[in-house]
């Protein structure tokens, strides 16, 4: 399960961000996830639940955003979503194409921050 | 009441890992050695199409090595050893990957300057290694006849990063019914203008012309 190596990769990045910005805890953070990642989207949130405990992302809402596989057709000079990722051709010309536009990402793209003086956490703490 | 604040990080998730292959890659390039990376299911005959491989290279005096990942034991590594070429094995412990930093701390004290080829073989997996850069100049990815034609469909994620397909075991290709030209427009299917090689290490089909591709990519 690799997705458990992708979640402790997400811990790391996003405490070291949220340190960085002066402390407090993680709310929320969002992911950019392309169909070509191969990554298992229960997988990746029960592996993400295991490794946040301890750390300011404990109890942080996963947003994860789908990204659709594009790929860029010579002939039509244009790029194209693809209906699935079994056949990598134009959808309108039928042109066989090997160049991926967006589909592969495996971004952490924002993570919303709760400072540590906000209100709502001494209320969470207590 | 304070609204939350937003930090748009951008950053990719396996960004450490991409910077070590990063750093890999720019050092096999220096040293000048072609990395292959072989991905493949369970079973298909990584090892054996690889320790074809070694023994050939060696016996024609070209200097080879290999690095073999498995969850457990170094069986693997004892059976490729008796191509003549060195071999380290690296046991993951349940991981179902290699990662860029388990190859380089295997890398240590080898003169890699003095290589002309490094083969990587991965954990036997069709999902795992996709993500995973390991710092390799071709990616290799493996199928059996045995496995049936339609395997490069349900793991398209896997044969769309891959730079070369090498069916193997060809020799039982017509015991399992294999279509070959199915199998062929499938893998074409999922990555367009992909260099196959059909082979057995039985036989020896196809093995000299992997060798030449080799040879041909590391030019």
């Amino acid at each position: 399960m690799h997705e458990l190596s992708i979640a402790t990769n997400i811990v790391e990045i996003a405490s070291q961000h949220a340190q960085e910005a002066g402390g407090g805890r993680v709310a929320a953070l969002t992911l950019r996830i392309g169909r070509l990642a191969c990554v298992h989207e229960d997988a990746l949130r029960y592996s993400f639940e295991l490794v946040r405990e301890g750390t300011p992302l404990a109890g942080a809402e996963l947003r994860i955003v789908a990204v659709p596989v594009t790929v860029w057709c010579p002939r039509c000079n244009a790029a194209f979503e693809l209906p699935g990722i079994q056949r990598f051709a134009c959808p309108i010309c039928s042109t066989p194409s090997a160049d991926i536009c967006a589909g592969r990402e495996l971004d952490l793209e924002s993570i919303e921050l709760l400072e540590a003086a906000d209100p709502r956490l001494e209320a969470a703490d207590s | 009441m304070t609204q939350p604040r937003i930090l748009e990080v951008r950053t990719k998730i396996l960004k450490k890992n991409d910077e070590t292959a990063r750093e890999m890659r720019r050092r096999f390039e220096d040293a000048g050695v072609l990395v292959v990376n072989m991905v493949s299911s369970p079973g298909t005959g990584k090892t054996a199409f690889l320790k074809e491989t070694l023994a050939r290279l060696v016996a024609r005096g070209i200097p080879v090595a290999a690095v073999v990942g498995d969850l457990e034991t170094d069986n693997d590594a004892r059976r490729l050893a008796e191509s003549g070429a060195p071999v380290r094995q690296i046991m993951t412990h349940g991981l179902c990957h290699l990662e860029a930093d388990m190859v380089q701390a295997h890398l240590t004290d080898w003169d890699l300057a003095s290589l002309h080829y490094l083969f990587i073989e991965n954990v036997g997996n069709l999902v795992c290694p996709t993500s995973w850069d390991l710092g390799e100049s071709v990616r290799l990815a493996l199928l059996s006849v045995t496995e049936g034609e339609d395997k490069p469909l349900k793991y398209p994620g896997l044969f769309n990063t891959a730079d070369i397909a090498a069916i193997t075991k060809t020799d039982l290709a017509e015991a399992c019914d294999f279509d070959r030209d199915l199998a062929r427009a499938n893998i074409e299917a999922v990555r367009p203008g992909m260099r196959i090689i059909e082979t057995s290490t039985k036989t020896g089909a196809g093995i000299d012309e992997w060798l030449a591709e080799l040879a041909a990519r590391r030019r």
